[in-house]
């Protein structure tokens, strides 16, 4: 049961996670493009990682960005689309004009990550026909925002209200695959309960074997456990250690699937097993300290990330939610 | 006409014949420094940070029984300092003939090409491996190997991590049958100043590398998600080494100071009060 109190929460810390992104980002960050496999490309510099997908079936996007980039983003992706649809083609004068952008999956609320909903949503396309088109007469406006209903949830509760155009219009609540192969390849999506928050889905490209995990997992800062927004430590550990149940090294626990985090760089199995191992240990510090009395204040005072601290940043928050996840004090 | 094409020949093919060939069958000669089973806690002469002191002191041999580790390779970090023998050849452009990279390959390591032929670096936002991402370049008649692109690592394999942050400068000098190999490691995150090592390999002309494959198993039964470590304060094995070796456990336990004569006069002055 959602309670108001929950939500006023919930839209409190959202504010903040993306006043946080947003003041983690330079005033106008480079848009970078870097290949992963096949026809799957990180987009970087937009707030959150975004992964494109551009083939001859359109575009499908896991996160949008932070709002302020969704311009450049939108460019950038343009340039990808056309040099693409125009790789390998016959020498002509005539340019192949770019397939659409038809899907964006969110892997959670934050604004970092959901920001450019509304504008790249509303510069792709839905393609409808039959029942549908006749039902809906604009069913084929932009294209369509999907992601595990708590996402929609949470964030139709956001004061100010953010603009319906913004907000996921298909949503699912355990497990969820495209319909039909998307640029060649199954698209399945799976909900991770309680971790990073209530909503966060992981995006996996079956025959690239690659993973968008979303904020999750990340190589750039200590994973933030929204307790505000539903997530919580165990859970956190849990997604993780599903990466590694699903993920396969190539040889020598090295390549093989590739997993694109929230944040940061591309990843493989070795990389996430490390960041589990981090996760896991601290959480048992923190255990260890809990299970002595400890207070929040003596726990932090304690360090129990300083092994990592030079890699990972500031552990406050990070140290934070493992305390509150752990006492369940919210 | 004839005459000029010859000069371009040989000038272009030059540089091919002054450079020193690394190529061949290597063994490593057996010293002080490769260090096979080092100790827990044995960290003397690393320049670690204290975060990389707190990190060597969690952890646990159990670590390595993990599904997730057991088929690792040793990465470039210590690899050359163990005791396995390791291949070196050649890739050479069938156009040009020249050298395209160097490969180098150990019993348990996957394959390092380092390339000669001026390729950049990967971005930042590429997958890291074992081996890095490295370019190569001849220094008269040395050749001066830069690494980026580590994985998360060990400089021992005993817990004193490298991070996926450091990078690694390395040095092949030939003299005859024997290879000095040096490594410099430098890393923001674990060590205070940059870690200097060599090692020395000795031609071994019928030499043959066995396969190394590896299956993981399920070698400690444990429940899903637990990760061995020590809790700090707390691991019993740290006083080891020292205690085996009468070195005061403040030198065991690593950092810049254990590097230096300063740390040899203090362990004999603790062996003189005994």
């Amino acid at each position: 049961m959602k309670t108001p109190r929950t939500y006023l929460a919930a839209a409190g810390t959202l504010v903040l996670a993306a006043c946080f992104a947003v003041a983690q980002q330079p005033q106008n960050p480079e848009i970078r493009i870097e290949p992963v496999r096949g026809h799957l490309y990180l987009i970087n510099g937009a707030g959150g990682n975004i992964l494109a997908s551009v083939g001859p079936d359109g575009v499908l996007l896991v996160d949008s960005g932070l709002s302020q980039n969704a311009d450049r983003v939108l460019a950038a992706i343009n340039k990808l689309n056309v040099e693409i649809a125009n790789r390998g083609g016959l020498p002509t004068t005539t340019v192949v004009p770019p397939k659409p952008i038809r899907y964006i999956v969110n892997t959670h609320l934050h604004a970092d990550h959901t920001g450019g909903n509304e504008k790249i949503a509303k510069a792709g396309k839905t393609i409808t026909g039959g029942n549908v088109t006749g039902e809906f007469g604009d069913a084929a406006e932009g294209a369509t925002i999907i992601s595990q209903q708590a996402v929609l949830d949470r964030m139709s509760q956001i004061k100010p209200a953010l603009p319906f155009a913004a907000l996921p219009e298909d949503t699912y609540h355990d497990d969820k695959r495209l319909s039909h192969f998307f640029n060649g390849e199954a698209v399945i999506l799976q909900h991770m309960p309680a971790a990073h928050t209530d909503g966060d889905t992981f995006v996996y490209f079956r025959g690239s074997d690659v993973l968008a995990t979303g904020d999750i997992f990340v190589t750039t800062s200590y994973p933030f456990i929204d307790l505000a927004n539903g997530g919580s430590v165990q859970g956190e550990l849990n997604a993780l250690n599903h990466i590694l149940d699903l993920a396969v090294a190539e040889f020598r626990t090295e390549g093989g699937t590739l997993i694109v985090p929230g944040h940061g760089r591309i990843c493989d199995i070795a990389d996430v097993a490390y960041y589990r191992d981090m996760v896991t240990i601290v959480r048992d510090r923190v255990q260890d300290m809990i299970k002595r009395d400890m207070t929040l204040e003596q726990v932090k005072a304690a360090k129990p990330t300083a092994d990592w601290d030079p890699r990972y940043g500031s552990p406050d928050r990070f140290v934070e939610g493992v305390y509150r996840s752990l006492t369940n004090k919210k | 006409m004839k005459l000029r094409a010859v000069v371009l020949l040989v000038a272009l093919g030059a540089p091919a014949f002054a450079q020193m060939d690394f190529a061949g069958e290597w063994a490593p000669v057996q010293d002080e420094d490769n260090t096979g089973n080092p100790y827990v806690g044995e960290f003397l002469g690393i320049p670690m940070s204290p975060a990389g002191k707190l990190r060597g002191e969690a952890w646990s041999g159990s670590y390595m029984t993990l599904p997730e580790w057991q088929c690792r390779p040793h990465g470039a970090m210590y690899i050359s300092r163990g005791p396995s023998q390791v291949r070196i050849w050649k890739e050479v452009d069938p156009v040009t003939r020249q050298l395209t990279a160097y490969h180098a390959e150990w019993l348990r390591s996957i394959d390092n090409p380092y390339y000669l032929d001026g390729r950049p670096h990967p971005s930042d936002l590429a997958v890291h491996t074992w081996g890095g991402f490295s370019t190569a370049e001849f220094v008269g008649e040395m050749l001066k190997i830069t690494t980026t692109h580590l994985k998360e690592d060990y400089y021992r394999r005993n817990g004193v991590p490298s991070s996926d942050r450091a990078t690694l400068t390395q040095y092949w000098i030939r003299r005859g049958d024997y290879l000095t190999w040096v490594t410099i490691a430098y890393d923001p995150v674990y060590l205070t100043e940059p870690m200097i090592r060599s090692s020395e390999y000795r031609l071994a002309l019928n030499q043959q590398i066995p396969p190394y494959p590896c299956d993981a198993v399920e070698e400690v039964v444990r429940a899903k998600g637990v990760v061995p470590h020590e809790l700090p304060g707390k691991n019993a094995f740290m006083g080891e080494f020292g205690k085996k070796y009468n070195i005061p456990i403040e030198i065991t336990r690593g950092g810049a100071e254990s590097m230096y004569p300063e740390a040899a006069r203090k362990i004999e002055a603790e062996r003189n009060k005994k």
